[in-house]
């Protein structure tokens, strides 16, 4: 059965999917929507640092994320000065963590969705009066809705799955930065298989039905990376 | 809405030049017409202020919308326009009623129940108001994207090939209510297409557009019997007379047509008296006397004056005659252009053999 500090680990793992997927959704949206749409040149370069957490190993990234949120890091030290004291090993830094690693999933589909939409719905709507702020809620956004769907989904499961970030900048606090992914290695550490077992089947079971969910009921394509 | 478009635009894309110069009145339909690649649909653009000409001056009905010189661009969602793609366009989320609330709900000046309703019968589509655009056949979301254009109460209608995407019947379908809407509206309406029917069956003023240029512009009989336009050595070229119905005689089942010079007998056609309609006259059909025939079994012989007069060098003359105001083409061989000594300013008859209606 689940101990109860197996179900704070659950706990604490979905409170920072949530917090981190409503944040990417946030960020995200307006990043995708520019990307969809700009001529810039830089959009090659946006583009692939957005792509990068798809490649690159999390413990790379939770390096380097350490190193610039940690007291003589760059980040570290405007975090500091501002009074949020330091990122690492905490609840916040977790978050932002989970953020940047997952982002590539909320941002890809979302960008093929607005790009998909093309430009005559937006100039009908311009013809009709309606500002491109109100385009963007009254006709992008709806016309959108399944790469919002499939965004959230993504976004959401993927920061649930996550490991290798988690453990270079979060650490193993219990109840703070300790989530079920870490939870299954202490378990397995301390040979504690049947533990391991409980939460590992829990995750499997969650993430199944939610891809089950995404690819016969939403009827997504199983194709996540749209590297353009 | 009496007061002229002025619309000037020039815009370089590097392999295509738009270079426009225009004056156009504030009323009836104005046909912009040119192959695909002479920028007639870049034109209608540039005055929808889809697509922002670096130099450009635009003004309708009084106000300016478009001046680069004081840095003025109203975006589209500011102009008072309506516009119709040559897709429908409609909002696939919405139903066809929402489609027609869209932009109703963003406009201060809103139309009564009258006209709205008045709207929906002219285009024949109260009863698909629930529906959705996906289950709406083509003609029927273009009547209602025209529908969705005309409920803004728009100082000006601009309709980008309308009927291109749709096959033969459609068009059939569409026609009508495009002519009904022509005598129905006060506003200017600007109409993009590359067909000579749409021209001849709803063109007041007729634009022709080659190259990025506007090659010729004015009345539509005026334009369309132009010598130096390409139109007219066509097979099939025509000029459009405005007449109104004067008569029937029920016996010959013929009717009479009056226009600005003239009578024509027509065969007979279903309408009331004073009813206006458009007579489409062939070049080919006309033929010319150097007197009047006194024996000749075709009813329209009129009295004209030779004011154009070309030879295409493969045996075909083209004539450009006046008849009372109206324009007139005659393509004749040359060997009777030389036989019968034809010159600028005669005076001779022409024979028409055959006319059409075109409403």
């Amino acid at each position: 059965m689940l101990a109860t500090a197996d179900l704070d680990a659950l706990f604490l793992t979905f409170k920072v999917a949530s917090i981190s997927t409503i944040l990417m959704l946030l960020f995200g949206t307006p990043l995708a929507w520019w990307l969809a749409r700009t001529t810039c040149p830089w959009k090659g370069f946006i583009n692939a640092i957005v792509a990068l957490p798809l490649v690159l190993p999390p413990t790379v990234l939770g390096f380097y994320l350490l190193v610039f949120m940690g007291p003589v890091g760059l980040i570290g030290e405007l975090t500091t000065w501002v009074g949020l004291g330091t990122l690492p090993f905490t609840f916040a830094g977790l978050v932002v963590a989970s953020v940047l690693y997952s982002m590539p999933f909320v941002v890809q589909p979302l960008q093929a969705a607005f790009t998909s939409i093309g430009e005559h719905p937006l100039e009908a709507a311009a013809t009709l009066r309606a500002s491109p702020l109100d385009t963007f809620f009254s006709v992008v956004i709806p016309l959108a809705k399944p790469g919002f769907l499939t965004a959230t989904i993504l976004g959401f499961t993927h920061t649930v799955g996550e490991f290798g970030v988690v453990l270079m900048i979060g650490g193993n606090i219990p109840d703070k930065t300790r989530v079920v992914s870490v939870q299954i290695y202490n378990h397995v550490e301390a040979l504690e298989y049947n533990e391991a077992h409980w939460l590992a089947g829990c995750l499997l079971l969650f993430s199944f039905t939610v891809l089950l969910i995404l690819y016969t009921v939403l009827k997504t394509q199983p194709n996540v990376q749209q590297l353009k | 809405m009496t007061q002229p478009i002025i619309a000037c635009f020039k815009l370089d894309y590097g392999n295509f030049i738009l270079n426009i110069d225009l004056q156009l009145p504030g009323t009836g339909i104005t046909v912009l017409f040119g192959h695909s690649g002479s920028g007639k649909t870049t034109l209608l653009r540039c005055i929808a202020g889809l697509q922002h000409a670096q130099q450009g001056f635009l003004e309708i009905n009084g106000k300016v919308w478009q001046d680069s010189e004081l840095n003025l661009f109203l975006p589209t969602h500011k102009r008072p326009l309506g516009y119709v793609f040559q897709e429908a366009n409609l909002f696939p989320h919405l139903t066809v009623a929402g489609n027609l609330q869209f932009g109703l709900k963003r406009i201060a000046k809103k139309p009564g129940t009258i006209d709205l309703q008045h709207i929906l019968e002219l285009l024949g589509i109260e009863n698909l108001l629930k529906r959705m655009p996906d289950r709406l056949s083509g003609g029927e979301r273009q009547r209602v994207a025209i529908a969705r254009a005309l409920a803004l109460n728009p100082e000006i209608l601009l309709m980008d090939e309308p009927l291109a995407s749709l096959d033969f019947k459609r068009k059939q379908e569409i026609l009508p209510f495009l002519s009904r809407l022509h005598q129905a509206l006060n506003i200017p309406v600007l109409y993009v297409t590359h067909s000579q029917q749409e021209v001849a069956q709803l063109a007041d003023t007729l634009v022709i557009l080659e190259g990025g240029k506007a090659f010729a512009s004015g009345p539509l009989s005026e334009t369309l019997s132009r010598l130096d336009v390409p139109l007219a050595q066509n097979w099939d070229a025509s000029t459009v007379w405005p007449v109104s119905l004067i008569e029937h005689e029920t016996d010959y089942h013929l009717t009479r047509v009056a226009f600005d010079g003239g009578i024509l007998s027509l065969p007979m056609i279903d309408a009331a008296i004073g009813t206006l309609l458009r007579v489409q006259i062939y070049a080919r059909d006309v033929s010319i006397a150097l007197e009047a025939p006194t024996a000749t079994s075709i009813l329209n012989v009129l009295p004209a004056t030779i004011t154009g007069l070309t030879d295409d060098r493969g045996g075909q003359s083209v004539v450009r005659l006046k008849v009372g105001t109206q324009s007139l083409l005659a393509h004749i061989t040359h060997k009777s252009a030389v036989l019968l000594n034809l010159n600028l300013g005669l005076v001779v008859y022409v024979q028409i053999k055959g006319t059409s209606i075109l409403n």
